[in-house]
């Protein structure tokens, strides 16, 4: 049945990404795709899902897509307008479950860039924001996920500069650095396949290939050798009611989901 | 107590508290008018050099009309702290008024793209870099308003964020946890948009506060625009609600829409439009020219830009998309 529907990537990324937020738990988001993946985890299996801004935002019943992680959407008709300060230092006691992050590169420790491409930090070829949040978020949540598409630019065997921490040079490592313990990479979730992190290297894992996809297909689109679970299943797609909730109720107007990317 | 230094960058404040203290013991506590026009304030307290803090959340309650005064004055090499700039660091960037910035997140306006001139900026070498967090430069506001010398965080740590910063960390005397301390931050000044204060400069903020809380604490020096001036009785009504007391504040103007073309909650919307015609004027430097001279060179004050914005007619179209009368909730 579900071979007979149609989505596109970013659906199909959104619908998966959704999966992996439990009900009954806290999750902060940006804008964008990761914001759609938290609307639609509510609207489907998590309805008691609390979303969380950076800038203050907490509980808000979304009337639409926010267009910055600071404006007037992410309190409306919340559960409280509150701070920066609030809501990171609830990361920092360990209140918040899962957060998604983005960025221009990503090694195979799940290392984010979104600083600067080239080499000199005062003279960068391209300089890009900076850490915002992103930092804190991936040093203080519990689980940090990644929704991106797959390509060898963005997945590089070494990032430029490290601005958001993965697993940082492998097993101990974050641990040694003073990251709190239990933190770090969760899941990856491209066009391609959804990966997770081996437990003993720490190092970035295909645990399932999308419909159509190839594992040589993978690889290629990857700067970096990767794992492979020692069972990789076939992505379950979009269900019909996942993506009529989708692009019914979360993003009608087709802000997300219409991008090519 | 062990420490390491980390970051390869020096401080650009002084995160001494003892300066700090005699600073703010020289301030003065008398409960008089401050209200002033934006031209007056950014003229007394906006010195060439200074470091400044913009409140609000990059295009959410910022205050504008300072920023474009900023930049008509003229004023050079200021610092800034980079706690979501986007639109303010835009505005900066474009005066040719930064010559340093402490970086959690500039040169992006978030999902709207990257400005080009606050690229250039930063590529040119043109202003000093020295990265931090979102978090890392609230935390430093709030060691400030403490009045301690740093507060401990466990965020930065293992990175090149924490690398090219000013970051040294500390080992904890109670349980031996590594942290990182992150440095008390007092601006020179602070720029505050509010929605409601009296004319001694009590402040009242709907909506979400962002770090504000702790950087008008902070700030040595600190202007307030406000959506509205409201009579002193007000405030007295309902203590509860300022969240930022009279003698923190050095100067306050009126701004009706002074958020513009930022949103401000419960008021109006962030103008897409308008930050569209920003990003595109950077694309070239003529146009970006033409587009300063017209916008902010060439305009008398704040309400003379609002005009030429579209004036009430388009105020009024970003209150309704506020309150989502539009039916589109944007």
């Amino acid at each position: 049945m579900s071979g007979e529907v149609s989505y596109n990537s970013m659906e199909l990324m959104i619908c998966l990404a959704a999966r992996n937020l439990e009900d009954e738990r806290t999750v902060v988001v940006g804008t964008g795709a990761p914001c759609a993946a938290a609307m639609l985890a509510q609207k489907t299996r998590s309805p008691n899902l609390v979303i969380l801004f950076e800038a203050g935002g907490m509980g808000p019943l979304l009337p639409s897509m926010p267009i910055s992680v600071g404006d007037s959407r992410t309190f409306h008709r919340g559960l409280m307008a509150a701070s920066m300060p609030e809501i990171m230092e609830a990361c920092q006691r360990g209140m918040v479950d899962y957060t998604f992050l983005g960025g221009a590169q990503i090694d195979m420790y799940g290392n984010l860039n979104s600083t600067l491409i080239g080499s000199d930090h005062q003279k960068p070829k391209v300089r890009m924001p900076g850490s915002g949040g992103a930092n804190d978020l991936a040093s203080l949540c519990w689980r940090t996920m990644v929704m991106t598409v797959h390509n060898p630019r963005r997945f590089t065997a070494k990032c430029d500069f490290i601005t958001t921490p993965g697993y940082l040079t492998g097993p101990g490592a974050r641990e040694a650095a003073g990251l709190p313990p239990g933190t770090g990479p969760y899941k990856v979730i491209t066009d391609l396949c959804v990966m997770g992190y081996d437990k003993e290297t720490c190092r970035m894992q295909v645990e399932s290939i999308h419909p159509g996809v190839t594992r040589e297909q993978i690889q290629a689109a990857t700067g970096f050798e990767l794992l492979w679970a020692d069972h990789v299943f076939a992505t379950d797609p979009p269900t019909v009611e996942e993506l009529r909730i989708l692009r019914e109720q979360v993003d009608p107007l087709r802000y997300i989901i219409g991008r090519s990317e | 107590m062990a420490s390491d230094t980390i970051g390869i960058y020096g401080l650009f404040t002084d995160p001494d508290v003892d300066k700090a203290r005699e600073h703010f013991r020289a301030k003065s506590r008398k409960m008089v008018n401050k209200v002033t026009t934006v031209r007056e304030a950014v003229e007394r307290l906006v010195q060439d050099g200074d470091y400044i803090a913009v409140g609000g959340f990059g295009t959410n309650r910022i205050p504008t009309a300072v920023l474009h005064e900023i930049v008509r004055q003229h004023k050079k090499n200021l610092g800034l702290s980079g706690h979501t700039a986007t639109h303010d660091c835009q505005i900066l960037a474009a005066g040719d008024c930064m010559d340093r910035c402490d970086v959690a997140y500039v040169v992006g306006l978030e999902a709207r793209g990257l400005s080009k001139i606050s690229r250039q900026a930063f590529e040119t070498g043109k202003v000093k870099a020295v990265e931090w967090t979102n978090a890392a430069l609230a935390w430093r506001y709030k060691a400030a308003a403490m009045g301690v010398p740093f507060v401990p965080a466990r965020s930065m740590l293992g990175t090149d964020t924490a690398t090219y910063s000013a970051l040294k960390t500390v080992d904890c005397p109670y349980t031996g946890v590594k942290l990182a301390a992150l440095p008390a931050l007092f601006p020179d000044v602070g720029i505050i948009h509010v929605h409601r204060a009296d004319v001694y400069g009590n402040c009242q903020i709907d909506g979400i506060m962002v770090s504000d809380y702790d950087m008008a604490r902070a700030a040595k020096r600190l202007i307030i625009t406000t959506e509205r001036l409201v009579p002193h009785d007000n405030i007295r009504q309902q203590p509860d609600r300022t969240v930022i007391p009279y003698y923190c504040v050095d100067a306050v103007i009126e701004v009706p829409y002074g958020s513009y073309p930022g949103n401000m909650p419960y008021e109006y919307f962030s103008d897409e439009e308008h930050l569209k015609e920003w990003l595109a004027a950077e694309r070239n430097e003529a146009d970006l020219r033409a587009f300063m001279a017209k916008y902010i060179y060439g305009v008398r004050d704040f309400n003379q830009y609002l005009e030429l914005c579209g004036g009430l007619e388009r105020m009024q179209k970003l209150r309704n998309q506020e309150f989502l009368l539009n039916g589109q909730g944007r």
